[in-house]
């Protein structure tokens, strides 16, 4: 009992040294940075217009809450809502264009499974667009859309589409084959089988080819904001360049790294989670 | 009832491609109900491809399979195949792993949940019910795949060398509760295998196929009384006897692949 209950404790003991050593190196890289960057400031090295120095455009949030809002210098809110707003609308943009991808390409890909007809019409057209980049279609996706929204849903949406429907039809075609016939003996009609057997033995490859192509489809949406649509981080950088103010491009582009790398790790989080089972077993 | 007769059946895969494969050639043979029957050949010789045609999966490319008087049309909760590879869904827990047969009938979760762990008991498995697939051992997830078809109330059991991965004790320990499961049941077993040892210690009837295509080469009653000694002299003479009968089909087999690998790499 008692060598059972020290087990567990050593083991979390254990990983919170890996978490404090891991954090520590993060502080340290990112502080050899910063420090460069302040002192190369302070000694008057660079031009702090162009490059100010950290605690300046930290400091300075506040001042650049007016530029973070949706309708840049309208009124004057709160700090955190106006923050929160740009961060807001783009992730909006991102999560919308990743979900409506998600499904429309594993509706394709299915259907492209069952019908061979389908996959011959369709495929060689949908592989031919999957390499083009999700920012190579702002253009044609500010003309039809606009400068809002859909634009920007659109750009995510076709970096996810193409991509994630090969992989679905790709990941279909190499179920393992046992899982498909322990459910036919089991007496599956082809819907259950589909729905029960086949959609989750895909759904681990789903998740990492999406997880692979969300920092292009991230880019697309804060390219698109940079060039047209006019709201979000991407908007907020442009905005600081345009008025000579890099407080505000610096800021802008700290959260986009933050926001950025938190996505991802939630997206990894969620992949544990929810397909757990795949690290253990072969599918 | 549970009476399988095959009547010269023929199977060729890929039939109208360049990899046509003749895997069964003019079989006959008939299982009677409640019978064990061991099928036992060379590795290649179309025992995993016969097991298909009995469970419906496969269609014959010619003769006729009946059961219960009936041509086969396809697959059937009345016989189960049970695989040799882990086939249990690995992103569901054991016991609804057991349960999914039930699950796809319609049956409501409260209720299949409740069947499931009756055979759960049965198999031994009651305490890992809530475990998933990976965090059971072979011989585990093996039994749980056999309380799955149990589970559909299965009248014959299809089994395709299911204890082949398992370690030599673990294996043992299977045929006997294979044994203990199958007693007094009623149910028809057809099960596969290269093991010499085991055909001996489980079957009613050995079924003996030939290297590739498959034909039927000989059928064997095992007259001993159960539970078997298998260092009894009996034992010994169906041992000898079956591998003198494999012996020269094993050879064969061999030599076809040799030739076969040696064509290919000239081709290359
Ligand atoms: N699904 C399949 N498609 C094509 N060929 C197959 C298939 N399954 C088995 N075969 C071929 O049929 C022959 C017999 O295979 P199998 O029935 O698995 O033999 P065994 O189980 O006795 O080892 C082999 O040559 C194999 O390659
Ligand atoms: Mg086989």
């Amino acid at each position: 009992m008692a060598a059972a209950l020290r087990v567990p404790s050593r083991a979390s003991s254990l990983r919170f040294r890996w978490f404090v050593v891991e954090a520590g190196w993060w502080v340290l890289s990112v502080g050899i940075v910063i420090g460069i960057w302040e002192i190369t400031a302070a000694l008057g090295l660079i031009n702090t217009i162009i490059l100010p120095p950290p605690h300046k455009f930290v400091a300075e949030i506040r001042d650049q809450s007016q530029f973070l809002m949706p309708q840049p210098g309208v009124t004057a809110i709160p700090l955190h809502f106006a923050v929160f707003t740009a961060i807001g609308a783009s992730l909006r943009r991102v999560l919308i264009g990743l979900l409506l991808g998600s499904l429309a390409a594993v509706l394709t890909g299915s259907l492209a499974f069952y019908l061979r007809l389908f996959r011959n019409l369709t495929f060689p057209t949908i592989t031919m667009l999957a390499p083009i980049a999700p920012a190579a279609w702002i253009p044609l996706a500010i003309l039809a859309f606009g400068m809002g929204d859909g634009a920007a849903i659109f750009v995510v949406f076709v970096g996810i589409y193409f991509t994630l429907t090969l992989a679905t039809l790709n990941s279909m075609n190499n179920v393992d084959q046992v899982y498909v016939n322990t459910a036919r003996v089991l007496g599956a009609s082809r819907r259950q089988i589909m729905w029960h057997v086949i959609f989750p033995a895909i759904l681990p490859n789903l998740f990492v080819v999406l997880r692979m192509n969300f920092f292009a489809a991230w880019m697309g949406v804060l390219a698109a904001e940079m060039v047209g649509v006019r709201t979000g981080l991407g908007a907020v950088v442009v905005m600081g360049r345009q008025m000579m103010n890099m407080n505000l491009t610096f800021l802008g582009m700290a959260i986009i790294g933050l926001v950025g790398y938190l996505l991802d790790v939630g997206l990894g989080v969620l992949q544990k989670r929810v397909l757990w089972w795949r690290s253990a077993a072969r599918v | 009832m549970g009476e399988i007769v095959c009547t010269n059946v023929t199977k060729v895969w890929g039939v109208g491609t360049t990899r046509e494969v003749a895997a069964l050639e003019n079989v006959s043979f008939s299982v009677r109900h409640g019978e064990f029957v061991v099928v036992i050949g060379p590795s290649g010789c179309g025992k995993s491809t016969l097991l298909m045609l009995l469970s419906g999966l496969e269609m014959p490319t010619g003769g006729t399979i009946t059961y219960n008087g009936e041509p086969i049309t396809g697959p059937d909760a009345d016989r189960s195949l049970i695989f040799q590879q882990p086939s249990l869904f690995p992103w569901r827990s054991t016991i609804d792993n057991v349960a999914f047969g039930l699950q796809l009938r319609g049956v409501p979760r409260k209720e299949r949940r409740q069947q499931a762990e009756k055979f759960l008991r049965q198999v031994g498995l009651r305490e890992f019910a809530n475990k998933h697939p990976h965090e059971l051992s072979g011989g585990m997830q093996q039994r749980a795949a056999i309380a799955r078809a149990l589970c559909l109330g299965a009248d014959v059991l299809l089994m395709d060398e299911p204890f082949a991965a398992l370690d030599v004790q673990t294996r043992f320990h299977m045929q006997s509760f294979l044994l203990d499961i199958w007693l007094g049941s009623g149910k028809t077993v057809v099960f596969v295998t290269h093991h010499i040892d085991e055909a001996a210690y489980l079957a009613d009837r050995v079924v003996i196929f030939t290297a590739r295509p498959g034909r039927l080469l000989d059928s064997v009653d095992i007259d001993m009384p159960r539970p078997r000694n298998v260092i009894s002299p009996d034992f010994e003479r169906y041992r000898a006897l079956f591998v003198e009968r494999l012996r020269s089909e094993v050879t064969r087999a061999f030599q076809e692949q040799e030739l076969a690998e040696m064509l290919d790499t000239r081709i290359k």
